[in-house]
Order: C-alpha cells, then structure tokens, then sequence
C-alpha cells in the first residue's frame, strides 16, 4: 500500500522579486574519478562485453540468429521495443539485447520483473548486463531523459509460463501501461516478433501451486528438463532464431501529459499486439523447420 | 533591518555547521541557537539557549526574539545516533512544538526550513530508480525511525497548508559523507573490512556535508517552498565506494542479514542500521532536478563525496584530528558577547 502522506506539498507562486537573495555564485561541480563504469541504473558497458563475449557463440552457432528489418531501428534517439517473450527461461531477452548491441552499436537496457532484485548475484548481474526494474519513472527515465532503447515484454510471466501448446499465441499486453509510458515520453514503439524462443525451452506442464508456494511466477517441467536432466533447467534446445523489426509505430500524442485516454492507450495496446501477432504467423507459415528454420 | 535565525540542534553537527555558515553572512543580525546540550563548534556571535529536547518553550523564545527564519535542523535521521534513544520527543513533539511556535497567532516567522531525510522513501525491491519528490513508498514503514520522519513530515505538510503565506520547505538529504561529518555509514566505512550484504551491489547516492549546509542556506535564502530532494549527480555501486576507500568488503550472508546485523551490534563490532540494511540491499536513488531548476548548483558530485571522504579519513589516521577540539565555557561565551571591554569593530553606517 503507498503511503499517501509523501507527496507533494501544494505549489504556490513563486516568491517575489524582493523577497529573493541575489543569486548564488555559480558553483563548478567537482567530478571525482571514477574505478568503474557502472552507470546510474546499475548497468556497466565493460560487464556487458563480456556478456557478449560468453553469449556471442551461443547467438551464432546454437541459436543462428538472423534478423530483418532492422533498418526500423533508429541510429539515435529514445525508442520502446516491444516483443513477443516465450521459452520457460525466455532466450529472446538475450539474443534482441545482443543482436541490437553488436549490430546498432547501441546499449539496450530491458525492463523485468523486480523479483530479479531479491535474487542475490543473480540481481546484481541482471543489473550490470543492462537490467532495469519495470517501474513506468525507469522506463521513462531512459526514454526520454537519455533517449536510449528500451526493450519491453508486455505479455510479462504470462508469456513463458505458457505451455507448448499455446505457442506463439500472444497473452494479453497488461493494461497497455508500455503504451503509456511511451506516449508520456514522446517516443515511437517498435514491435519486434521472435521466432524460435518458444521451442528453445517448452514447458510441458505447468505446476501453480507449487509456483505458490515457493513465490515463483511459474514452475514448469520443461522438455530439456527431460532430455538433459537438471542440467535441461539451464539449457536451451538449438532452435533457429528469427526475429523481424516490424516499422515503428508513432502515437502522435503530446509528450508529458498527466494522464492520457485510456481508449486511447488500449487501442494501440491491441493495434501493436496484432502486428506482432501477424508477423509471427506470417514467420511460421514459411518456417520449414523449427531447428534450420 | 537584517534577518533573525533560530537554529534548532545548535549542538548537533548540522546546527553547529549551519550557524557557523550564517555568522559569516552580514545580512543576518541574529542568530539563535537551541540545544539541551553546550555547542560542539566554535562560535562567533550565535546565542546558545538551552532547552529541552522537545522545544516545550519554543514559543516563547520565538515571540521574544521575533525571529523571522526557523531552520529545523534536529531531527534524528540515523538510528545509530546517540540521540536516538529520545527520538520521539527529538523528531516528532519537537516538530510539533515548532510548528505551533512558528504557527501562532502574530509571529514574526515567515521561513521555515526542515531538515529532512531520504529514509521516508524507504528501500524496497519494487522501487524506482530514481524517488522524485511525489514518487510514493513502496511499502508503509517498518521502522520506527522512518515513521517518526514521516509523521513529522505529514506535520510540516499540514502547517505549510494552514499557513500559505509562509515559505515551508522540507529537504530530503540521501546519506551524507564528508571530511568531518560522523554516522553509521563513515563508521562502517572505517572499518578494516567495509559490511556488505553477499551478492548485492546497490547504488548509492551520496551527498557531501558542504553541500548539505549549502542547500539548507540556499533553501532559507530563496524562501523555498515545497519538498526538495538533496543528492549529489551521479551513484556509484557500494563495491566501488569500498574500493575507492582503499577497503575490501566484509561479505556478510544475505539470509538472515538482520539477525546479523544485530549481533554485530550487540558485540559492538558495527551498528547495521536497518535504514543502512535496506540501502545495502537495493539501494537508493533520488532525483534532484527540482532543487536544481531552482537554481542550486552542487559542489561535489557522489564520486567527488566519497574521495574528498576518503582523503579526509587518511589525514585523521596519520595527524589525528587536524582541528583542535572545541570546549564550550558558558563564561568565556558570555563575556565575549556581552563585556563592555571587548572591544568591537564600529557597525558600519552608509
């Protein structure tokens, strides 16, 4: 429950001109050296070349990543990428972050849940690698303040706690709060559809109760867990990755508004979620095989 | 006719810094200090009133003096502190005494400026990076020293609307380091091995003490009016500050963390706070954009804190204290202040 007493107290005029003490002396801010880059939001460009460095052949050769359209993406500029997220330990959070990184040269830092946060090593590490709790004042933060590329999953747990039989049929986008943040930073939205994550690592079964209990968004028995044995609960099925950059989408509304329609929001909310949906349908009806795709 | 500053804490480490900054300064004529306890710093022309903690006089010595700033700078924000144990009276029958002297019928007082904390945002996994002034609590308080701190600030809030024509102004200082300043933190800081919670590596935003007395005259000289953040630019992760403090980290278990805390307590090895505990653990950021659109500019950013910190900690530990301690002689005082035979530079007239 927020705690309603801490908030703003009510604005007024400014003071008057008499009441103002000449200003202060311009001060220049001491700048201290600094032992590593870890930036603001936690995340460290030399810890994310060595992410790249472990994750590069996994990209290539096990996954083989190809990309399309990726002309959509902008050079410079804040932008919201939103994708499908699928796969019981979801691969494609890596592989658009990586695909992105090496060819745009531009750092992507994806919003997740904050329950990476509890995790000891784990948290710290999501944070370096580019890791940012999906709190809409981060999201909007990076947008729009550091015109950065932010990458979403609207469909949240929803997505890779579904069973194999459900793949690559999107789960509803939330309350389309990703479309809001965007049109509160004045930013396009660039939907990107994956192919490949779904079969890299498909839940078989899905245990709630046991997710309950042991506070986990979603337990299932996957089949590497089944081929591989535990070792399966880390390891991904080499399933051919394609992913599309489908054109971005402006929402032409005034940036920095207190609230925006919420019709509005949950038009484009859906608008974007079919795109993806199409995209993904058109991908599958030319896949030929889901390991050389 | 110049200002008259009533300073609350005159003792404490605030007070003292903040009447030493305001002596310098001409166009104030009187500066008034209150504390149950003698001044800890050398002053030149501050009147030293003792009182009790709570302020139950205040009122009074406002209507006599008819001071027209009141900088609330006692407010217990460090549960280590060792005015921590009367923490109630200090945070909350203090601000409301203040707020009835400041609020009464006829005053003189216009200004008011209190001296809080970050500690009311609190530090919780959902949080955002960044707290603006209206961002809210993830989690309602689990410790006494953040609920006292938001209660004396829903106090504040409460005069600043019955009062429009006075400029209230509450700052909210992230942790402070600096050459002189002592808390938990710079005690934990200096031991051989700094506590560390194993596996988390939080940001800090740190402000220096220079900074930290800058804001509150900045405050009091603009009249601000409303919640301001104070934090230096920039946050380092807690591994970093260690390594710049020339340290290793002491890795302490993350399950259990407080009942580890505690026995450290208990052994008088550290206090691990739990407001240090949660900064530990998730860290805590602020955004200051609003007090820097009023014009405040810092002079130390949070890397610049944490080295001018550290280069202060190895003076002390090779010369000892390169100032020499400060006893208060209420005798000396007086008769400094008062004696005909001092002689005294001639006030000049244009």
């Amino acid at each position: 429950m927020p705690n309603a007493r801490v908030s703003h107290l009510p604005r007024r005029a400014q003071p008057t001109p008499g009441d103002v003490a000449p200003p202060t002396e311009a001060v220049e801010t001491l700048r201290g050296a600094r032992l590593s880059d870890v930036d603001e939001f936690g995340r460290s460009e030399r810890a994310r070349a060595l992410a790249r460095q472990f994750f590069d052949p996994i990209y290539r050769s096990w996954f083989r990543a190809e990309w399309e359209g990726l002309e959509h993406l902008p050079a410079e500029g804040g932008a919201l990428l939103v994708a499908n997220h699928a796969g019981a330990l979801p691969p494609d959070a890596p592989v658009i972050m990586h695909g992105i990184e090496t060819e745009l040269h531009r750092p992507v830092y994806g919003l997740g849940d904050h329950m990476f946060r509890d995790a000891p090593v784990v948290g710290t590490v999501w944070s370096r690698v580019g890791g940012v709790v999906g709190h809409p004042d981060n999201a909007e933060r990076l947008l729009r303040d550091h015109s950065q590329l932010v990458l979403v999953f609207p469909e949240g747990a929803k997505g890779p706690s579904k069973t194999y039989r459900h793949r690559y049929q999107l789960r509803r986008f939330g309350r389309g709060g990703f479309v809001e943040i965007a049109m509160r930073a004045g930013v396009p939205i660039i939907p990107i559809a994956v192919v490949g994550a779904e079969e890299a690592m498909p839940s078989l079964v899905s245990f709630p109760q046991m997710a309950r209990r042991l506070r986990l968004p979603y337990v299932p028995l996957t089949a590497n867990l089944l081929a591989f044995g535990p070792a399966g609960a880390a390891m991904w099925f080499p399933a051919k990755f394609r992913l599309r950059v489908l054109p971005p989408h402006n929402l032409g509304e005034k940036p920095g508004q207190a609230r925006y329609s919420r019709s509005r929001v949950m038009e484009a909310s859906e608008t974007i979620r079919l795109a993806i949906q199409e995209a993904l349908y058109e991908m599958l009806r030319v896949r030929r095989s889901i390991w050389f795709g | 006719m110049g200002r008259r500053v009533l300073i609350t804490g005159l003792a404490t480490f605030w007070g003292g810094r903040l009447a030493q900054a305001l002596e310098a300064d001409p166009s104030i004529d009187v500066i008034i200090g209150l504390d149950d306890r003698e001044p800890t710093v050398a002053l030149e022309r501050t009147e030293f009133l003792r009182t009790d903690r709570s302020y139950s006089i205040l009122a009074r010595i406002v209507r006599a003096t008819g001071v027209d700033t009141v900088l609330h700078t006692f407010l217990v924000v460090d549960s280590g502190a060792p005015e921590a144990r009367a923490m109630h009276d200090i945070n909350v029958i203090g601000t409301m005494n203040l707020c009835a002297a400041a609020g009464a019928p006829g005053t003189s007082v216009r200004t008011v400026v209190v001296k809080s904390s970050s500690l009311v945002y609190g530090s919780s996994r959902e949080d955002p990076a960044f707290f603006r002034e209206d961002t809210p609590r993830s989690h309602p308080p689990t410790n006494r020293l953040e609920r006292s701190l938001i209660e004396v600030e829903s106090y504040v809030q409460d005069f600043a609307l019955d009062h429009p024509e006075k400029a209230v102004s509450i700052l909210r200082y992230s942790n402070v380091l600096g050459p002189n300043i002592a808390t938990s933190l710079t005690r934990a800081l200096e031991l051989p091995a700094v506590p560390s919670i194993a596996g988390f590596d939080p940001r800090w935003h740190l402000v220096h003490e220079e900074d930290v007395v800058r804001s509150l005259r900045f405050a009091m000289d603009r009249r601000l009016d409303g919640i301001y953040n104070v934090a230096g630019d920039g946050l380092l992760p807690w591994s970093e500050i260690v390594a710049l403090a020339g340290k290793r980290r002491w890795q302490l278990p993350w399950l259990g963390i407080e009942a580890t805390a505690q026995a450290l307590r208990a052994a008088g090895v550290v206090n691990l706070t739990p407001d240090l505990l949660g900064v530990l653990r998730y860290g805590r950021g602020l955004d200051t954009l609003k007090l820097k659109a009023a014009g405040f500019s810092f002079r130390f950013d949070t890397a610049a804190t944490v080295a001018d910190h550290v280069g202060s900690l190895r003076l002390r530990r090779t010369v000892g204290s390169p100032t020499p301690a400060y006893r208060y002689e209420e005798e000396v005082e007086q008769f400094l202040r008062r004696s005909t035979a001092v002689v005294r530079e001639p006030t000049l007239v244009e």
